[in-house]
This record gives C-alpha cells, structure tokens and sequence, in this order.
C-alpha cells in the first residue's frame, strides 16, 4: 500500500519549472503594427545578448528575460527613441557583453589589430623566403 | 638567433600550458555583473504587489543602507534564501523586494511558507525594473547605502556564510 502511494505520488509529481506563471509581454511576440519600426526593432534585436542564455540573441531566445528584453526594445522604437540610445541603455546596465556589436575599446581592440600585425608578420615572412629563393 | 629560435617552441608550449592550467585552477566568472555597481539607484516607481505592503519608489531608497532582493515565488533557490534574509532582518536590516512576473496570490503564499522578511514589494510584471538594475536572474541582491547609491550585488541566493560580509558592508555605508 505503502509502495502504491509512493508510485502514484511520484507520478503525479509535476516538475519544478523556474519559470513565471504570468503571460509575456505585450511586445514580447507580437510586432510592432508600423513595418518600418519593427524592422528597426527586430535588427538591434538580432544583435542584443540573451543574459540568461547567453549563447543566443534576444530575438531567437525564448527565455522569459529575452521576452522582457523584446518587449522593452519595441516599446522604445514605438516611441521614437534610436536604436543605438536603446543599445546604451542596455550597456549602462550590463556592460559591452550586452551587445554583440562591440565599441572599440583598449580591450576590444586587438580583436582589430591583431590580424593586422599577423598579416604584417607574414608578409615579412613571405619577403625573406622569396629573397632567399632568388638568391 | 638560430640557438635562441629552438626553444621557441618550448616557450610556445609554456605558455600554452600556462593557459590552460589558469583555466582550471580558475575558471571563468561566467556570472552577468551589473554595471550599475556604484551608481545611483535608477528612477524605479513601483506599484505594491501586495495590499498589505508599499510598492517601491526609488526616491524614498534613502537615510540608511538597505538590501534590495530580487526574487519571484516561482523562483526556487529563493525559497532557500528565505530562511537568510530573516536572519537579516532579525540583525536590524531593511529589506526591500521587487517581485519579478509574480501576482499577489503566488506572493503571499511564497511569503506565508518561507516567512517574509520584505519591509517593501514593488511589483515588476514585465521585468522593467529588473533590466534597469542591470540584474539578469533571480534570487540577486543590490546593497545600497544611505545616499541611495547601488554599493554592491550578490548574484543568486545569499547563504549563512555570506552574511557576515553584508552586514559588514551595510554597516561601512553608514
């Protein structure tokens, strides 16, 4: 008996989801009726991060917090206000890692440079080989 | 040059070897820290979530340093947090709430199992408040000090060994 109850209670069990019972936004799924402005939307949404997933943007996450992030971003562009204010917005509060269209920075800038001076390094390389080869 | 150049290898090796090893001794913090660490508190006005207790309007954040949790009742390593932030309470430290995506039924229930250490609960349905702080989950706590000015964050839920190093720094911002 005791066993059965222990069965029908584990198969009852529901799982502990970390997610909220309330709906999305307003603004999380659905488009702004204006083409132009949801175009403008969509494409600094493409390049905003997804903070809790990390990996994705907040366009393709389906993350409650990327849905915060949408509606949040819509709500700005129906209101008139620049993409790029609304990128610095986000910045203000998160950091670069917010965006994946990195300012350059002291800290992002070898990201830059780097192929620059590799490509140096090997033109250098290249030069010495050839004049040795016609010597 | 040609006696120098044969341990580049080696050197290339070192450091690659070195990289790695700081990898796993010291792995990557690969929590969202908000950059809203010693700024003010931004222009928040929340409505209460609660009949029985105020919302939040960062205004009146102010006169002596506080906690501001962030926390859900569907969030579950809040429940364990709770017993935490009571024992803060009990220590004399006020502490504010914004509730994320949560309705007042699910509050007060949370509230009625866990205890309720909240002097305040604003409610956030839509996240605003939480993306303001520049905080990405639940449970996290911003400590502010008397001038309303954001002095630290504690990302996910506060356990006993974190508290003494709160209260000591709640009690530096006098």
């Amino acid at each position: 008996m005791r066993r059965l109850a222990i069965l029908v209670a584990l198969l009852a069990a529901s799982p502990a989801l970390a997610d909220s019972n309330r709906p999305a936004a307003p603004l999380a799924y659905s488009q702004l009726p204006d083409a132009k402005q949801e175009a403008q939307a969509k494409a600094l949404m493409e390049t905003l991060r997804c903070l809790v997933c990390q990996g994705q943007s907040i366009a393709d996450s389906d993350a409650e917090m990327a849905g915060d992030m949408r509606a949040l971003v819509r709500e700005r562009i129906a209101k008139g206000e620049q993409p790029a204010a609304i990128r610095s917005y986000l910045v203000q509060r998160y950091g670069d890692y917010v965006t994946y269209d990195p300012p350059l920075s002291w800290v992002t800038a070898p990201l830059w440079i780097a192929p620059l001076l590799l490509l140096a390094i090997g033109l250098l390389l290249a030069r010495r080989l050839f004049r040795k080869g016609g010597a | 040059m040609k006696r120098l150049l044969i341990w580049a290898p080696l050197a290339l090796f070192a450091l690659v070897f070195a990289l790695v090893a700081g990898g796993l001794i010291k792995p990557a913090d690969r929590k969202i820290h908000s950059a809203m660490v010693g700024k003010p508190v931004p222009a928040l006005a929340m409505k209460p979530l609660l009949a029985t207790k105020p919302g939040i309007d960062s205004a009146a954040l102010k006169g002596k340093p506080r906690l501001l949790n962030v926390f859900a009742s569907w969030c579950i390593p809040c429940i364990a947090e709770a017993p935490q932030l009571l024992k803060l309470k009990q220590a004399g430290v006020e502490i504010d709430a914004i509730a994320i995506r949560d309705t007042p039924e699910a509050v007060q229930a949370f509230l009625a199992r866990n205890g309720d250490p909240y002097a305040r609960i604003g409610d956030d349905p839509t996240g605003k408040a939480q993306i303001a702080l520049g905080s990405s989950g639940v449970p996290e706590t911003f400590l502010i000090d008397d001038q309303g000015r954001i002095i630290d964050q504690h990302i996910g839920d506060i356990r006993a060994d974190d508290i003494p190093a709160i209260l000591a720094k709640l009690e530096a911002a006098k």
